[in-house]
């Protein structure tokens, strides 16, 4: 049998890549680690020494600000040393291939790669290829994985929820082109969640979404009755190829969060989007400001989270 | 071998001896896991104002690139101003030192205190760095390879017990 990728010989986490096929015991492993490191970034001195004198590269092939800033913050609050690269506009533009970029940061002397790529795949290929010290966070590739912001959404959700075995969850939108989706259904089935909905129209939810474990709905009312975690997704205009969608106007019409369609939901219901927000496309600005959002506590707990997992695979 | 101390019993004595040196600065922070279920004890006993700190060292271990995380690292609280304290940090057992010095290290990531005394049930030596318990319950001697822990049962009380150093 072939060894998960992402673990190393005693099971443990070796690289982030996926939160698809990691075990249960690993994401609470995760959870909890940055339960505590939660308690670090509130207080006056917003640093602890674990990745003292360790290098992470940021390499961010497609652009991003929220995540690679937060991914920064983590680092630096763990005490490592922090190079971000905007490979966009890099060497990749002048011929040079992914294995000799990474190679020749390697040879920099670096311990944590932290990498987004449009395509899907990208940071597996790396991790195959890096040194055993060497570690491998994905960032976002393409539509495949975007395993941090999965994690956090979990942070967050059992932040509020505390518990995922009574939880119903939905997730709307554009899930066809989100890999946030993806990386959230897995954890919410891996953590015992039992009833996760995908919310959208035909032609944005994946063929056969089914079998990841989850109930398909094309009408939002219909979908979003008695949930207890709303997840709103982007409508990612710029993956948007041929005509999906009549109009960004219609789309808000039949799959946009509003106060009125919120108020299916349970009372208590929170509201989640990993951002950047399309106001008046997928969510309602009463939604997003009121009190139902936790969007922003999402950023918050997102630094937590990565710092959990860097210095749990830079310590394996 | 000889039989070890009454946990119980040393904590009177702990009580007794800090009794003293308690005062308006006077706060107490316990270290995961023995040393938090002595200090709610002496904190209790001792009648303390300021809540109780707790703290897990295992971001400041000095073993992570050898050993990496452990587990399941708990979040530490201090639940008052650490600038100016006149601190008692509390650990079940010393022994090599190195788990104070973290301690001190995420202390002084809280503030300044005005001075830490070290409060510890049993003092096994072995000591690899230059730290010192000003509050000893007992000098306890461990045979090579095992381990000195301290126990608490479901009523809570609490005792010393030896097992296999599965780390050695």
């Amino acid at each position: 049998m072939q060894r998960n990728p992402q673990l190393n010989e005693n099971g443990e986490l070796q690289h982030l890549l996926s939160i698809e096929g990691l075990p249960r015991e690993i994401l609470v492993q995760i959870l909890d680690t940055a339960e505590s490191f939660a308690g670090v970034t509130e207080r006056e001195v917003k640093k602890v020494p674990l990745l003292r004198g360790k290098s992470v590269f940021n390499l961010f092939f497609e652009p991003s600000t929220r995540t690679r800033t937060t991914f920064e913050i983590a680092a630096k609050r763990l005490s490592a040393d922090v190079i971000n690269l905007n490979i966009a506009v890099s060497s990749a533009t002048k011929g040079e291939s992914l294995l000799d970029t990474v190679a020749n940061l390697s040879a920099m002397q670096a311990d944590i790669f932290v990498v987004r790529h449009a395509s899907s795949g990208a940071p597996f290929l790396i991790a195959r290829h890096v040194k055993p010290h060497e570690h491998v966070v994905n960032a976002g590739d393409g539509r495949h994985a975007h395993p941090t912001q999965g994690l956090l959404d979990l942070f967050t959700i059992r932040h509020y929820k505390k518990d995922f075995s009574k939880l119903t969850v939905a997730i709307v939108g554009d899930v066809l082109h989100s890999r946030v989706a993806r990386s959230l259904i897995h954890g919410l089935t891996t953590l015992g969640a039992p009833e996760v909905r995908v919310i959208g129209p035909q032609t944005l939810l994946p063929a056969g979404v089914e079998a990841l474990g989850v109930r398909v709905f094309h009408d939002m009312k219909a979908g979003l009755k008695d949930c207890d975690v709303v997840v709103m997704l982007r409508l990612q205009n710029e993956r948007m190829r041929g005509a999906l969608l009549p109009s960004a106007q219609e789309f808000f019409k039949h799959y946009g969060l509003t106060s009125d369609k919120l108020a299916l939901a349970r009372k208590d219901a929170i509201v989640m989007h990993p951002g950047p927000m399309n106001r008046g496309v997928e969510i309602d600005s009463s939604v997003a400001d009121g009190p139902h959002s936790v969007i922003l506590p999402q950023v918050t707990f997102g630094i937590a989270v990565r710092m959990a997992v860097m210095s749990i695979v830079a310590g394996n | 071998m000889k039989t070890l101390p009454e946990a119980e019993k040393l904590c009177q004595e702990l009580v007794r001896e800090l009794k003293p040196r308690i005062g308006p600065k006077t706060a107490m922070v316990g270290l995961y896991t023995g040393g938090v279920w002595l200090a709610e004890r002496l904190h209790k006993d001792l009648g303390i104002k300021t809540p109780l700190g707790l703290m897990d060292i295992a971001f400041y271990r000095d073993d992570y690139a050898a050993r990496g995380l452990k587990h399941d690292p708990k979040r530490t609280k201090i639940p008052f101003d650490v600038n100016g304290a006149e601190l008692l940090l509390v650990d079940d057992v010393l022994y090599s030192g190195r788990t104070i010095r973290a301690a001190m290290n995420e202390l002084f990531d809280y503030g300044r205190p005005q001075s830490i005394a070290l409060v510890v049930l049993a003092d096994r030596g072995g000591r690899q760095l230059p730290i010192c318990a000003q509050h000893v319950g007992a000098k306890v001697e461990v045979p090579d390879g095992m381990r000195l822990r301290l126990k608490r049962d479901p009523a809570g009380k609490l005792a010393l017990a030896l097992e296999t150093d599965r780390a050695a």
